[in-house]
């Protein structure tokens, strides 16, 4: 049993070394691999325009997807852990919503001057990150507040949910007001991409997220007391409502950060954590927080090499190749784990 | 663990606190809990029976009077102090699915564990003898969704065992199982007070169950009544108990008869 899972273990990681280096090779131009590994190792593989792609466009994506598919896999993780219900996500407490009012506010009201954003090019990506952060961080902090005054987990859920809706309608308001260049920039980044965080951005991105998730594995005892619910919890030790703050606010910092880079990405957050339960068989978070990071980043960059295929190029969003690629996988996961459990009686 | 009144309740007033006022259960409480037996809390639906164990494991706090563990006032004790001084067993079901009954047993461990929770193999031997106290050694490995709700009370027993508290509450642990584990539960309880000398409190619906095995009964009615069987019945606490329900006690037969 240990032994399997540390194989598991192995062989997501493998996994994440295919897919990244797929990620590398794979794409409109054909690039071969002794190429790859010359720019990446500081050579400039014989183009200028090879280097250009390798080191502007394909490693920022892969270590985007990479450390963004982890970090909404543990979010999604967490909040299902702390609301102890399996259908709770980063885009359920209302935090994505959140994100995308902040960008909603600032694309479309600041086409209210008669300037669209969107043509500012640079400063707007950065105007969209700080707006995404601010938004996200603000519902966090609304959530974190309403979750120290009300007692049960459903109530808070159901209070997140409809923040998330009151997030919506304000950005349906606001939309009708909009220039159409700056709705349809509102539309593409709620598409969702790993493509879109540019070159500096790239560097602080992952730092902030190579810093944070390590972070989460301090959460594993809380999470696993969680399991027991607040009474079991609390009399093991366990101060269950700072415990619920501080895992809320983890969650939400992690959605946050990851949203505003690449908008809100859909299911990853839902679905690994179910997945690798049903692949590891335990709750235990010593084993689920390190199975989600793996299994996000892996299929991460799956979805974002699917996006790219040939063909694709530039018009699949994630979003799209996230729920096509994930719900079926999850779905046969737990569907096995069901049937086999029923005949292990 | 064997002086007398492990647990002293003083003109305790139990309740929800509420934005407007206080809901107040039950008032006026005094009693003495002994240590190192099995006692009994008997009493009607919505008398606030499991207020006054949630009280009495610091889940709420006391809308007044005071409670005395080991002769000093719960409100004292810290989180950490009390996780390693009482355990507790709930009626509700966890819906905790994917852990192994050993590794729910070991939660028990936990006021003990460092940062990062993992267990020692010291810890393993409580594990171990807790799981072997109970009698579940089949089902550690069981993944706990397959258990009924029979091994899985035990199993949730056991982890109050490995937590190694003088005193364990139960909030009635027998309520949702067939009559022979209802049994096997309660001889077990009353085993595990002769073997550790652990203060057990429960609350329990299972009147003839409760008469045969505890050692001491607590009947929750306008107050609290500490005794054994005989005093209780000598000083007509139990013939009142169900007087206006329509059943009467036979002190003879030491029996309620329908």
């Amino acid at each position: 049993m240990r032994r399997s899972r540390g194989w598991l273990m192995v062989v997501l990681g493998a996994a994440i070394v295919v897919s990244g280096v797929a990620n590398l090779l794979l794409g409109a131009v054909e690039i071969p691999l002794g190429a790859v590994v010359d720019i990446l190792t500081g050579g400039d593989g014989g183009s200028e325009v090879w280097r250009n792609i390798i080191l502007k466009s394909r490693l920022p994506q892969t270590l985007t997807a990479l450390v963004a598919g982890a970090g909404l896999a543990v979010s999604g993780l967490l909040m299902q852990t702390v609301f102890r219900n399996p259908l709770a996500g980063p885009s359920v407490l209302g935090i994505s919503s959140g994100a995308s009012l902040g960008v909603a506010c600032v694309v479309l009201v600041s086409g209210l001057g008669g300037r669209a954003l969107s043509r500012l090019g640079y400063v707007g990506d950065a105007a969209l990150s700080v707006a995404a952060i601010t938004g996200a961080m603000a519902v966090m902090a609304l959530i974190a507040w309403v979750s120290q005054r009300v007692k049960g987990n459903v109530t808070l859920l159901i209070i997140g949910v409809m923040i998330g809706y009151v997030a919506n309608a304000v950005i349906g308001v606001l939309k009708f007001f909009s220039v159409e260049e700056d709705i349809s920039a509102y539309v593409i980044w709620g598409l969702g991409s790993f493509a879109s965080v540019s070159g500096g951005q790239v560097v602080l991105f992952v730092a902030i997220m190579c810093m944070l998730l390590p972070l989460t594995f301090l959460l594993t005892k809380t999470l696993n007391l969680m399991l027991l619910g607040d009474g079991y919890a609390r009399n093991l030790g366990l101060d269950v409502r700072r415990a619920r703050l501080v895992v809320i606010v983890a969650s939400g910092v992690l959605v946050a950060i990851v949203t505003a880079y690449c908008g809100p990405i859909m299911f990853l957050g839902l679905a690994v954590p179910h997945l690798c339960r049903g692949v590891f068989s335990t709750s235990d978070h010593r084993v689920l927080i390190p199975a989600s990071m793996l299994c996000g980043a892996a299929l991460a960059l799956v979805c974002n090499l699917i996006a790219r295929m040939p063909g694709f190029e530039g018009v699949l969003p994630v979003n799209s190749v996230t729920a096509l690629i994930g719900a079926p996988v999850v779905m046969w996961v737990l569907f096995r784990r069901r049937r086999k459990s029923d005949f292990a009686e | 663990m064997t002086e007398d009144g492990a647990i002293i309740i003083e003109d305790l007033t139990i309740g929800y606190c509420r934005r407007r006022g206080a809901k107040v259960v039950a008032t006026g409480l005094d009693a003495s809990i002994p240590g190192g037996e099995l006692t009994c809390l008997l009493g009607q639906n919505g008398v606030g029976k499991s207020t006054l164990l949630r009280t009495l494991s610091a889940f709420m706090p006391p809308l007044g009077g005071e409670v005395l563990l080991f002769g000093r006032p719960l409100a004292g004790y810290s989180v950490a102090e009390l996780s390693r001084t009482v355990g507790v067993v709930l009626t509700e079901r966890t819906g905790i699915v994917n852990l192994t009954a050993r590794e729910i047993v070991g939660f028990g461990r936990n006021p003990y564990l460092g940062f990062w929770g993992r267990l020692s193999r010291g810890d393993y031997a409580v594990v171990d003898e807790a799981i072997e106290m109970v009698g579940i050694e089949a089902l550690g490995d069981r993944m706990v969704q397959t258990l009924s709700d029979g091994e899985r009370q035990k199993v949730m027993i056991a982890k109050a065992l490995a937590q190694q508290t003088p005193v364990i509450f139960l909030d009635e642990p027998t309520a949702f199982l067939d009559f022979p584990s209802k049994v096997e539960t309660m001889h077990l309880l009353r085993r595990l007070v002769r073997e550790t000398g652990k203060t057990i409190f429960l609350s329990t619906h299972d009147l003839e169950l409760a008469l045969h095995t505890a050692d001491r009964l607590c009947v929750m009615k306008e107050g609290l009544r500490v005794g054994t069987l005989d005093s209780l019945s000598a000083d007509g606490t139990m013939q009142g108990f169900f007087s206006d329900r329509g059943i009467t006690f036979d002190p003879d037969r030491r029996a309620y008869l329908i």
